[in-house]
């Protein structure tokens, strides 16, 4: 079995396997870890369609995580509140219903995509990059200065919401859900990269000449790609309001999209189970290293520099080696 | 609206304009002659203004404080170019805004411990604080107006030293044709570190003059950094002229806007809904402003395809 | 003589192009009929990439016209001629470096069927696709290397892969730049006979340098100097034009 194949094995196995193991030992805390460890590497693997497979190196998703987090905050305030979020033309009321509110993340970060993808990818190089996290900024400040869903202060929601048939209070329930999500994102970003789409969006990363030379549009290939990847990352937004019962602006902010990057990185940029790496890793630095010093971020960041200067396939990439080209 | 709050508005964007071309400048050369993304030109801002603000504290001279903002940012970029930056000079865009991101994580967190989470405070000097009485009557703060001469001085300085000194002739060969130079026996490494040594020591002048206006604390590089990003954008990549005039044109969209558009605003909304509303505009603005310009000119006004 | 226009497989009329006072393309006409090969030659500086990139799409002329079998493709970009039938082959290899052999000649086949807005199926199980790709790589000679990565095949194999690629298109012109690029005497012998062959699968507009492969190839020749076509016709007939003797060998006849 291929080195890599190994290695994904153990990674998939791995936060189920530390879910267990805390319910048994009675850590709700430690669950809560792996559920959180689970919606960032969801929010890792949005953006590794975009970047790792497209090559299209966005700035700015925060904006879609952000989206998807007041998707929930919005519906799931209103729900609380007994107050329609809008009366007329139709009568538009809040839900507490996790499938719904899912459904609605996904199609508010897919419409935003579409429109900040259309705009940004017209530029390239550092400018794509720029403009990229000028959306994120965008968004970051009006969610600051909006003051009916709480402006710099944030939303809070009571009580999590609901998924059918389950008690999402339970914390090994709710880590069950955020990971079926996640390994069901990952079985369609899997066959997505294998799929007639990937092998085209990931041939205009290495070659957009080439690809246009075959009749293919580099444009159009990187805008779907784009939708997608906001998409998953505003789901991934939505499930992480839900854990922390809390949305803020922060959740727009440059330093998020700068950290959903780092969970790619940190993971290998490209590797299907990269932001499952990425994300353990760095859920495990921020409460191991950060018991042991308030300053951990300096770690973190040495450690996010030899990366990239050393080790650019990332933790797998050093355990699984290079990527053998498949097929 | 008075013509009064107008003109000091004005000014003050003007004012805001001139800082921000400090940064941007740096940011512009950094990438122009060498092709890298520095984002951790924010944490030289940083650092120039808590080299001020200790130094000042210390002996009680502005002058002295602005003295070590220059030359610790000019420091401290050195000391990151020699060992970090010119390793990603080769690499892709993605490994440079990885690692300058590291290394804002870096400087934060390290400022962080070395002076604490609390603002450090620098003090206008008394020989320039209070007010200037300028034609027509208007009171503004001597600060302020000498902040601009300085941002305006620098500009003029930064223009004839790439036009007229072989330095300049090399930075402006290295922004056309970096193999070239090269090839032409320039010290690729030495221009190299000169140039970010230079828009480091920019930064950290920036920092520790506005550092005397707002307060000097960690993290307050980074949406500086975000603005003078922007300002490049429009200005085009590369361009000093793109860098002055983006500059300028942030300052003054960002000032006014705050300003001028809850007021629009209050004609048909009630106060505080204006107000919030016209905040909400004014921030965005500036980004409505970039995307507008990449819109007409994918590579900014000056900047080349 | 008129030319059969129902027959002509790519038309060029009077192409212009200047950038500023620079004329870079001087009323150029150049046609293809089927199974021939069409060589454009000239000294460096001639203008053959600016000629090159306005019959691919990459730059709009400032009049003139270019026609795929009849269709106008003028006003279309270089996705939409790819698209229209024209097979392109760079003069530095342009192939996607991690990909294998194969994967790059997977592509061609998924660009000529279109239909990329696919993300559940994997592509290279798609046994449509891989025989029109194994079919472009045996023609080539690569079939034995389809797995290699593209980055570890020698330059002479991946100018043979660009060919392939381009083949998968089955487009309805060739148009071909400097294909013997950096091959050495024994590649070129290779490839020259490779492109007699080829021009089977459709004619072939080869810009090329190497005259032994120009002389053994081309049904007609034609001269591009200065953005101008000075010469057009049989190999015999261009060796003997005294204009193309001037603008190749100087005032000295080179005996």
């Amino acid at each position: 079995m291929m080195r890599e194949t190994l290695v994904n094995v153990f990674l998939f196995l791995l936060l189920p396997v530390t879910a267990l193991a805390a319910f048994a030992l009675d850590e709700p805390f430690i669950i809560t870890l792996a559920t959180k460890a689970a919606i960032l590497a969801l929010a890792g693997v949005g953006l590794n369609i975009a970047l790792g497979l497209g090559g299209l190196v966005s700035f700015g998703h925060a904006a879609f995580f952000g989206l998807g987090g007041y998707a929930m905050g919005i519906l799931a305030a209103h729900a609380q509140s007994y107050t329609p979020i809008m009366e007329s033309p139709f009568l538009i009321e809040g839900t507490k219903s996790m499938p719904i509110i899912w459904l609605v993340a996904i199609v508010v970060s897919a419409l935003a995509a579409l429109l900040i993808g259309a705009l940004s990818l017209r530029t390239s190089g550092v400018y794509f990059i720029m403009v990229t996290l000028a959306f994120g900024q965008m968004l970051f400040y009006f969610s600051i200065s909006w003051p009916a869903y709480g402006g710099e202060d944030g939303l809070s929601i009571y009580v999590r919401n609901g998924f059918p048939g389950l008690n999402t209070l339970n914390p090994l329930t709710f880590f069950a859900i955020a990971f079926a999500v996640l390994a069901l994102v990952l079985l369609f970003a899997g066959r997505l990269a294998r799929a007639p789409f990937g092998l085209a969006l990931s041939a205009a990363r290495q070659n957009a000449e080439r690809v246009e030379s075959v009749g293919l549009a580099p444009f159009r290939l990187r805008l779907v790609a784009f939708v997608i990847s906001g998409a998953v990352t505003g789901l991934a937004g939505a499930l992480f309001a839900d854990l922390n019962r809390f949305v803020s602006p922060t959740m727009f902010s440059w330093q998020t999209s700068g950290e959903i990057m780092i969970f790619v990185i940190l993971g290998g940029v490209g590797r299907l189970f990269g932001p499952v790496a990425g994300a353990a890793l760095f859920i495990l630095l921020e409460h191991v290293l950060g018991g042991l010093s308030e300053f951990w971020h300096i770690y973190l960041g040495f450690l996010l520099l030899m990366v990239v200067l050393f080790a650019r396939g990332g933790m797998i990439g050093l355990i699984a080696g290079r990527e053998v080209a498949h097929d | 609206m008075s013509f009064i709050l107008l003109v000091e508005q004005v000014l003050n964007g003007v004012q805001s304009g001139v800082m921000l071309f400090l940064m941007a400048a740096g940011l512009t050369l950094i990438f122009g002659v060498m092709g890298l993304i520095n984002l951790a030109h924010g944490s030289l801002y940083m650092v120039g203004a808590f080299a001020a603000a200790a130094v000042a504290a210390a002996t009680g001279s502005f002058l002295l404080a602005l003295v070590a903002a220059l030359a610790a940012a000019a420091l401290a970029g050195c000391l990151i170019e020699m060992t970090v930056i010119r390793r990603l000079y080769d690499r892709d865009h993605l490994d440079q805004v990885l690692a300058t991101f590291a290394m804002i994580l870096i400087f934060s967190e390290g400022t962080r411990f070395f002076f604490g989470s609390f603002p450090l405070f620098l003090d206008i000097p008394a020989a320039l604080a209070g007010p200037v009485t300028l034609p027509g009557g208007i009171q503004y703060p001597l600060y302020r107006l000498v902040i601009i001469g300085v941002g305006l001085a620098i500009a003029a300085g930064l223009f004839l030293l790439i036009a007229r000194t072989r330095i300049g002739i090399q930075i402006r060969a290295g922004e056309a044709d970096r193999e070239m130079i090269a090839a032409l026996g320039v010290d690729i490494a030495k221009l190299y570190t000169l140039v970010f040594a230079l828009g480091a020591a920019l930064a950290g002048l920036a920092g520790a003059l506005v550092g005397a206006i707002q307060s000097v604390q960690v993290g307050m590089g980074e949406p500086v950094l975000i603005l003078a990003f922007v300002v490049i954008v429009i200005g085009g990549i590369g361009s000093i002229k793109g860098a002055l005039i983006g500059a300028l044109l942030v300052g003054l969209t960002d000032t006014l806007g705050s300003v001028l558009l809850p007021l629009f605003f209050a004609n048909f909304m009630e106060a505080s809904a204006a107000t919030s509303v016209g905040s909400s505009l004014a921030s965005m603005s500036i980004y409505i402003l970039m995307a507008g310009v990449l819109l007409f000119k994918p590579t900014g006004l000056f900047g080349e395809a | 003589m008129t030319e059969q226009m129902t027959d002509v497989l790519l038309d060029v009329r009077n192409l212009h192009k200047s950038f500023g006072a620079l004329k870079a393309t001087d009323d150029v006409s150049i046609t293809l009929r089927p199974g021939e090969i069409h060589a454009l030659i000239g000294p460096n500086g001639a203008g053959k990439s600016t000629l090159i990139k306005q019959i691919a799409g990459g730059l709009r002329s400032d009049s003139g016209s270019v026609h795929f079998a009849g269709q106008d493709v003028t006003p279309l970009s270089t996705v939409q001629r790819a698209r229209a039938g024209l097979g392109r082959t760079f003069q530095i290899s342009s192939l996607a470096m991690e990909y294998t052999v194969l994967q790059n000649a997977v592509l061609g086949a998924l660009g000529q069927s279109g239909r990329v807005m696919r993300f559940f199926a994997p592509v290279m199980r798609q046994a449509a696709l891989r025989a029109e790709a194994m079919r472009a790589l045996e023609l080539v000679g690569l079939a034995d290397h389809a797995a290699k990565r593209t980055s570890d095949l020698s330059h002479g194999q991946r100018r043979q892969l660009e060919v392939a690629v381009a083949l998968t298109l089955r487009p309805k012109v060739f148009l071909m730049d400097e294909p013997m690029a950096g091959l050495g005497a024994s590649g070129s012998r290779e490839m020259t006979g490779f492109l007699d062959g080829l021009r089977a699968e459709a004619p072939i507009l080869l810009v090329e340098h190497d005259m032994d492969a120009v002389f053994a190839l081309a049904d007609r020749i034609s001269v591009l100097v200065y953005g101008r076509i000075i010469a057009s016709g049989t190999a015999a007939e261009i060796k003997a034009d005294p204009q193309v003797r001037v603008a190749y060998l100087g005032e000295e006849d080179a005996a």
